[in-house]
């Protein structure tokens, strides 16, 4: 089971990969939307390399609720293992 | 008991020639900035479409198929009472009744061939390259025209800029024939009809919606084995790959599923979407007629397609240009 820590520096790895975001940036209160400008496909992309890294599987009907770095950190926490 | 005959047919199939039809009016992402709330980086973000082709209402589905059908008669060198097979592959059929195929057969001049509609969503003309490349080798066709036509315009709403940016309209088309060396290679083909609801003309309105991000997850997770197991079937790898063209739907698919295939530098892949939108059944062949004609490819090169779509369906296969 990864920690929290774990957790938000894995997806600010998988950020950076995809959607080239600044690690430091994604901080647990900002939207993938409107503050990383990641758009629905790039979230596509990052719930695939989540579900790689972390074991978790989201599904697209899921994917629609995450919209902050902090609700993807929570999912993982819940669902993984 | 009596014995029924059996043909034999050729030790393989190859295309002879291919052909493509653009519609006229070429629509550019700032036209389609004035007509809905969109703009050109929005789109090219996306989908990577710069600009697309809408057909006039003279373009109908057997004027753009026999124009694609008749290049690629030119292209094969044959002589139109030589076809003996008409497919029409096409997703979005207004009037389904009668099939266009017979109707494009004789057009072309070709006599009385077995002829009929295919709808395999965008994965139609690589399905009927499979089903014509099986014919001939079983001796039921001498030679095949297949032809990927679309008028996505007639069912698109031109109101929702998810779909309306993307999809498009024209044809392409393959003249297919039996030769003693292999052109085509087996097919790789299959379904995931859980998610046939995934890219659908909706019951009422009449106009195409599509789940845009289960559609790229599809596309970007799934696919890649259909491609391993294509070039596995014809016993070819990624390094031998001279030309990539899988279905024109998304300039991000492609880039995604080029990057997973591991090819050779050397590799050229097809980026007609960004000229010619999404054409569902039309974009391969459209495709290859596009790199053929630039000079980008060339005849003897190998490529790997890979057609995709609503059902979900898929079907790809390595072929020899011609």
């Amino acid at each position: 089971m990864a920690s929290t820590q774990e957790i938000q520096a894995g997806l600010g790895e998988i950020l950076e990969e995809v959607a080239g975001v600044t690690p430091a940036d994604a901080t647990p209160e900002k939207s993938f939307t409107e503050d990383l400008d990641v758009d629905s496909l790039s979230m596509v992309e990052i719930a695939t390399a989540v579900e790689d890294k972390f074991g978790v599987a989201i599904p697209d009907d899921e994917l629609g609720n995450i919209k902050t770095v902090g609700d993807a950190i929570s999912f993982i926490e819940k669902n993984q293992g | 008991m009596t014995t029924i005959q059996q043909q034999q047919g050729a030790t393989g199939a190859r295309i002879l020639g291919l052909g493509g039809y653009r519609p006229r009016r070429r629509v550019t992402n700032d036209e389609l900035a004035r007509m809905m709330d969109t703009n050109d980086e929005w789109i090219q973000s996306r989908v990577g479409i710069a600009e697309r082709r809408w057909a006039g209402e003279d373009e109908t589905l057997v004027e753009m198929a026999v124009a694609a059908g008749g290049k690629a008669i030119a292209a094969s060198g044959l002589d139109p009472d030589e076809i003996d097979m008409v497919v029409a592959a096409s997703a979005g059929l207004k009037h389904p009744i009668p099939g266009i195929g017979p109707l494009v057969g004789h057009r072309l001049g070709i006599k009385r061939p077995g002829a009929f509609d295919l709808n395999a969503g965008c994965a139609g003309f690589c399905y009927s390259l499979g089903l014509v490349n099986d014919a001939i080798r079983a001796g039921s066709v001498r030679n095949a025209l297949v032809v990927g036509v679309e008028r996505l315009t007639d069912v698109t709403d031109m109101s929702d800029r998810s779909t309306a940016v993307i999809f498009a309209d024209g044809a392409g088309a393959a003249v297919v024939g039996g030769s003693d060396e292999p052109g085509i290679g087996p097919v790789a083909w299959g379904s995931d009809g859980d998610q046939h609801n995934a890219i659908e003309i909706a019951t009422g309105t009449g106009f195409m919606v599509m789940a845009g991000q289960a559609v790229y997850r599809w596309a970007t997770t799934k696919l890649t084995d259909a491609l391993f197991q294509a070039m596995e079937r014809a016993g070819v790898g990624p390094e031998d790959i001279d030309v990539f063209a899988p279905h024109q739907a998304n300039l991000r698919i492609v880039e995604s599923m080029a990057k997973k295939l591991g090819l050779p530098e050397r590799t050229v892949i097809a980026r007609d979407i960004v000229q010619s939108g999404n054409t569902s059944a039309a974009s391969i062949p459209l495709a290859l007629t596009e790199l053929l004609e630039t000079g980008e490819a060339k005849s003897g090169d190998l490529a790997l397609v890979l057609g995709y779509g609503a059902g979900l369906t898929f079907a790809g296969q390595v072929l020899r240009l011609p």
